[in-house]
């Protein structure tokens, strides 16, 4: 019986190529997509943080020595010594603690708010997290001509005049602010949901056996029950907001009086001037900072897990 | 063995899923065109003229059976997104009809084919207008070497409300005020007069619509014919000296100019183009805007300005310097037509060249709305009665200068629209301080670029 099945030939190849179904198969389909990956995110990846520390530009002819040229970190310090450079770290910063804590502060305020049990909660909830759904360049040139000093609504609706909301430096970057807490407070309000909707009912009902007060139970129950997805939101939206682009540059554009947000300069020296090293180097130093705030953050959100 | 064969069985699905897509691909494309068309496409900005090149090439098509497609690109990406392609050797474009300043950057990168022999046995040189072909086609300037012909001649010139500037109360309250009659301006101090004497924002109506944006170009071109109108200079274009030239009194003057005449215009105006300005003037909130002559169309056209009747036309206008002279002059707009390295169908390009720099082509071109460099074309009364602008085109493509034409073009032009944005549009520090801190950027730039 066994010598039968040896010799049934659809057996033998089965077994001389049960390598290739297992192990070797695998690696067979998975090599096309990590050449690809390897081709269009880790070369660019390896081969910009070496244009970095050379002096390049991608519009003119490569000549090696020329162009590129090796300058070692001299983009880095260029970057990191060039006063102009810390403006655009300042208003950056600026931008995503705004953004940020309006977004967490408005967006779990709106989530507790749809804890409770009113008629008509399921139609609000879809029509507030409508926003996040859109394209932030649709959503950057809707608010761009709701801000139009001439004829936009938003100053007609605040009975303000004719005040330039997109090329006034002293107001522009309050504009994109706006506009990104519109557009990302839901995301924040549908994650506190989904963290509030967890919290084990039974633990309120034990504080109110204890005839504890709405803070006590926010503050001692709500609070740390939720902060792990609340960490959560803040660093999607932290990293979200570092390297803002698409709002900033359909409402403001990239001229001389958008906001000096780091990811428009990006764009500007990388790809209107073509400074590509010198791009190179801004994109890696936020490349870093995004890494040592994400890192941070980690680590609390961990903790509150535990 | 038992390695080797899983090796070598890797190897032939690789390969098998390659040639696979490749095979699709291919098989996509000879589906989607038959192997015997030709036909070559032709890169350019999104806007009428390109549509107008698109009708005219229709006769090469019937004349070779060589179909032509003109593909635009909108200009806030036009020029970034064709060297990028260029960057990467791309033969996605036979043609690419390229803003001027460009032409030195593309001929240094070898990007354009060089078209002297060409011009020259074809005559270009004699039959198209001598400042055009330099302008459009020539690098380095005066080198006699040429990379385009001459496709789309533009220039800034102003629109102004007729009803308005022959209105008798106007024309008395102005004359009351400025001592002058009110008309179309002698000078660009009396242009100024009359956006002042215009600009009524508590009643919603302003004095002028002209270009505040800094992205790309368009303030800067603004910017430079009032500087050469003041008796300023960009700098020298041929030994590349900008110290005392970019910052010299009649400069200053020029931008102190620019930053006055900004005020008279709508709120917003930080990142007006040619859309901005013309919808400025359809919606008649100003007397009169500024745009490139290729947006005048829409002017003209009654069914796009309800003022279209009432519309006039002028050039640039004059002004007296500091030291005395009189100057004229206006910022260049328009593209040369060149062929690219890459295409490999460089033999058909060639053939639309040939087709397109005829006479009776040019006339076509000028018919449709195009603006030909032509000389025989633009002098002829046909071309001149064709539009009610086409007289001002005319005079502005005798008075047009051109920005830097360098490969390092746009990083000058990227400095100089920022910090003069600022004092312009922002009303942060001085024009002096301004252009010193420009003349200090470009002189580093040049000096990196080798030029001292």
């Amino acid at each position: 019986m066994g010598k039968n099945v040896d010799e049934n030939p659809g057996v033998a190849l089965e077994k001389h190529y049960r390598g290739v179904r297992d192990k070797t198969l695998m690696r067979v389909f998975i090599l096309p997509t990590l050449i690809l990956l390897i081709a269009i995110n880790v070369f660019p990846l390896i081969w910009s943080l070496f244009l970095s520390f050379t002096d390049y530009s991608a519009k003119m002819a490569n000549v090696w020595g020329k162009n590129p040229a090796w300058v070692s970190s001299q983009n880095f310090a260029d970057v990191l010594t060039n006063p102009e450079m810390w403006e655009k770290f300042i208003t950056t910063a600026k931008y995503v603690i705004m953004t940020v804590a309006g977004e967490m502060i408005l967006g779990f305020g709106l989530a507790l708010l749809l804890q409770l049990d009113f008629k008509g909660r399921g139609l609000i909830t879809t029509l507030l997290v409508l926003p996040m759904t859109m394209s932030p360049v649709i959503v950057g040139l809707m608010w761009k001509l709701f801000y139009d000093p001439n004829w936009g609504m938003f100053n007609f609706l605040l009975g303000l005049g004719r005040v330039d909301w997109i090329q006034d430096p002293a107001r522009n970057l309050y504009s994109i602010v706006i506009a990104d807490i519109w557009m990302w407070t839901p995301f924040v309000m549908l994650l506190s949901l989904a963290g509030l909707g967890a919290v084990p009912k039974y633990l309120y009902e034990a504080a109110e056996i204890d005839r504890a007060s709405w803070w006590f139970k926010f503050t001692r129950i709500t609070l740390p029950m939720v902060s792990p997805i609340l960490m959560l939101a803040l660093i999607f939206r932290i990293i979200e907001a570092f390297k803002i682009f698409d709002l900033p540059m359909g409402i403001t554009g990239r001229g001389a009086m958008a906001p000096p947000l780091l990811a428009m300069h990006l764009y500007n020296v990388s790809f209107v001037t073509w400074k590509t090293s010198y791009g190179s180097a801004i994109g890696y130093i936020m490349l870093i900072m995004v890494l040592a705030i994400t890192l941070v953050l980690v680590k609390y959100l961990n903790r509150a897990k535990q | 063995m038992k390695k080797r064969v899983h090796l070598v069985f890797t190897l032939i699905l690789c390969f098998t899923l390659a040639a696979g897509v490749a095979f699709a691909s291919s098989s996509e494309k000879s589906a989607e065109k038959p192997a015997e068309e030709q036909f070559i496409t032709i890169h350019w900005a999104q806007w009428a003229p390109a549509d107008y090149l698109q009708k005219l090439s229709e006769g090469f098509t019937k004349e070779t059976g060589i179909k032509v497609v003109v593909e635009q690109t909108p200009w806030e990406t036009f020029v970034q997104k064709y060297n990028t392609e260029m960057i990467a050797r791309s033969d996605a474009w036979d043609i690419i009809v390229g803003d001027s300043q460009d032409i030195g950057n593309m001929a240094v990168n070898g990007h354009y084919v060089e078209l002297t022999d060409w011009i020259k046995e074809k005559g270009v040189d004699k039959t198209f207008t001598p400042a055009s072909l330099m302008n459009f086609a020539e690098y380095p300037k005066g080198g006699k070497r040429y990379y385009a012909v001459p496709c789309e001649g533009d220039a800034l010139a102003w629109a102004y409300r007729k009803d308005l500037f022959e209105d008798p109360k106007n024309k008395a309250a102005f004359k009351k005020k400025y001592g002058y009659d009110l008309g179309i301006p002698k000078s660009w101090t009396q242009l100024k007069d009359i956006a002042q004497f215009f600009h009524n924002p508590d009643n919603g109506f302003y004095g002028i619509a002209i270009y505040g944006d800094n992205g790309y170009d368009s303030l800067a071109m603004f910017a430079e014919q009032v500087i050469w109108s003041f008796g300023g200079e960009l700098g020298d274009y041929s030994t590349y000296k900008v110290e005392g030239l970019l910052n010299s009194k009649g400069s200053i003057q020029g931008i102190e100019y620019y930053h006055e005449l900004f005020k008279f215009t709508p709120p917003g105006f930080g990142d007006a183009f040619y859309v901005k300005s013309n919808d400025a003037f359809t919606a008649g909130i100003v007397p009169m805007a500024c745009n490139y002559l290729a947006f005048f169309p829409a002017l003209a056209n009654e069914a796009t300005n309800p003022y279209a009747k009432n519309t006039g036309y002028f050039a640039c206008p004059p002004q007296k310097g500091a030291d005395g002279k009189t100057r004229q002059f206006a910022a260049l707009g328009g593209q040369g037509a060149s062929v690219v390295t890459y295409s490999k169908k460089k033999d058909l390009a060639m053939k639309w060249l040939d087709w397109f720099i005829k006479k009776d082509t040019q006339m076509e071109w000028a018919r449709l709305g195009g603006y030909t460099c032509h000389a025989e074309v633009l002098n002829s009364q046909e071309f001149l009665n064709a539009t009610p602008y086409n007289p001002t085109f005319k005079v502005s493509m005798e008075i047009f200068k051109d920005w830097w034409a360098c490969p390092e073009y746009d990083v000058l032009l990227r400095t100089f629209s920022q910090y003069i944005a600022e004092y312009v549009v922002g009303g942060k520090g001085t024009a002096q301080a301004a252009l010193d801190r420009c003349a200090k950027e470009w002189t580093a730039i040049f000096e990196k670029a080798g030029y001292y």
